[in-house]
């Protein structure tokens, strides 16, 4: 089964990339991942301030600064998973180092 | 209806139930059979499931007319013919249906359905739910244990504890559904004992199970003699010659059983000091002190406010009313019971005891406030009259 995490938090955390790369947390969920052979493809995105929405309305396209939805959490990153099932993809959204400050959505892929 | 359902028809000559059951063996070939592929006999395997589902459900009705004794005894004794061919099949169900990916709603729901066998009607009915909604309810969770790929499985030893968990509490919630009503809904309490006795059976090696089926016997013992007449009636003044003496034997011989693998959990931890409860002549010689270590064992084992308002009862009632009421007072406090009723009513109860009659008046009267049914509130009604 193929699925999408979405790596969220509040952004109050925001480590750096180099950051990130040093956490032996996410050294950890990376070797996991690799031993799974369960990554798709997956990235890193840019904070919420560096966001545009844009919507058509009547045939017009609005376009406005910042995120589609105004909540305390947001989108920081995703990953394409392909794994055995849920439980797997819960296993590996648990090892996320996000997961301790913020949260891991699981959604499985429309196919 | 296909070849399926007249296969069934014979055996049991219950159209609505062949037709039922085989329903609900095709739900389970659907999450079978996308991860482990279409077996070799598809038929073969759906009658078998829906075979034993429909012997289940028989010696379900059956038993619903003899005593729960008889009903969790059964349960537990092994089983033979059918359900051996695929020994794993309801292990593999419970955990599938109440898989903590499904909203808590669902997952009783669909245990009730596809595990004790209940109708969609008989469920909707039980949780005082519209037909419809129910069935939509049933049919959403179904969908997302196949479209976001829940396994078809016992979990591995690395989960086992979280996810059996899990199941304990959706059994232990059908239990209390039914446990506090008087009648309408009083069946869930049989279903719940028999689901945590073929639970028990299906898992010899796990204690859990085994203490929440001495939990639920030795509850249910006790049944008869917690309202009159519509008040509530506390343990001591309960009518001990009412309790079912079969039941209390029973349950306390499914403890022994959990106890002996020696692998204490939080619903042993309660069936024992229930079955405290349950086997005194009365409240002076009840063994508070053992249940107010049985408590500060549960407190650590799963830590909650209301484990520690039970502590404080029993403390008081074997180190002295100040030592429960100092306790109480602790709580109070600390401000994490505030708006709970039971926890002013504890006070009060304390209180009256210990002849301070202007302070328990007012505590009763917080308590009536926050009091959740009428069997409560005329129970502190009449205690505050009799002041």
């Amino acid at each position: 089964m193929k699925y999408v995490l979405l790596i969220c938090d509040d952004e109050s955390a925001s480590p750096s990339n180099e950051e990130l790369d040093a956490d032996p947390v996410h050294q950890a969920w990376e070797a996991d991942l690799e031993r799974r052979g369960a990554k798709v493809f997956g990235a890193r995105l840019r904070p919420v301030v560096d966001a545009t929405t844009v919507q058509v309305r009547n045939g017009e396209t609005l376009v406005s600064d910042g995120p589609f939805a105004e909540t305390k959490d947001f989108v920081g990153g995703f990953v394409v998973l392909d794994c055995a099932d849920l439980d797997e993809a819960i296993a590996i959204a648990a090892g996320h180092p996000y997961a301790r400050w913020g949260g891991i959505e699981v959604r499985p892929v429309w196919e | 209806m296909g070849p399926i359902g007249r296969h069934l028809d014979r055996p049991d000559r219950d159209w609505d139930l062949a037709e039922d059951c085989a329903q609900d063996a095709f739900a389970a070939a659907l999450v079978t059979w996308q991860r482990d592929g279409i077996p070799n006999r598809p038929g073969a395997w759906l009658t078998t499931t829906a075979r034993h589902r429909a012997i289940d459900r028989l010696r379900r009705d059956t038993a619903g007319r003899t005593k729960l004794r008889e009903l969790a005894m059964l349960a537990r004794e092994p089983q033979e013919s059918s359900v051996q061919e695929i020994p794993d099949e309801r292990l593999r169900l419970i955990f599938t249906c109440c898989h903590p990916a499904l909203p808590f709603e669902a997952r009783v729901a669909l245990t009730l359905r596809t595990l004790a066998g209940l109708s969609t009607a008989e469920i909707a009915k039980a949780f005082l739910t519209a037909e419809p909604t129910m069935a939509q309810r049933l049919v959403r969770a179904k969908r997302k244990i196949a479209e976001a790929g829940i396994p078809y499985r016992v979990p591995p030893a690395e989960l086992l504890g979280q996810r059996l968990g899990a199941v304990l509490a959706v059994l232990y919630l059908i239990f209390n559904e039914g446990y506090d009503e008087q009648d309408s809904r009083r069946a869930l309490t049989a279903e719940a004992i028999y689901l945590a006795g073929v639970l028990a059976r299906l898992m010899p090696t796990e204690p859990e199970p085994r203490g929440l089926l001495a939990l639920m016997l030795l509850h249910e013992a006790r049944r008869a003699t917690r309202t009159d007449d519509g008040e509530l009636v506390p343990l001591e003044l309960q009518d001990r010659s009412r309790w079912d003496q079969a039941l209390i034997t029973e349950g306390v011989a499914v403890l022994d059983e959990a106890l002996a693998l020696r692998r204490p959990g939080p619903y042993q931890l309660q069936a024992a000091i229930a079955a405290c409860h349950a086997t005194a002549p009365d409240t002076a010689t009840t063994d508070w002190p053992q249940i107010a270590a049985l408590y500060a064992e549960l407190a650590r084992l799963a830590p909650s406010a209301v484990v520690e308002l039970n502590r404080a009862v029993a403390v008081a009632m074997s180190d002295g009313i100040p030592a429960g009421l100092a306790l109480v007072d602790e709580l109070a406090a600390a401000g994490r019971l505030d708006g709970y009723h039971l926890l002013p009513a504890t006070r009060a109860d304390l209180l009256r005891r210990a002849g301070r009659v202007a302070e328990a008046r007012l505590a009763y009267e917080q308590a009536l406030d926050l009091a959740p049914t009428e069997a409560e509130r005329r129970y502190l009604t009449r205690r505050l009259r009799e002041l």
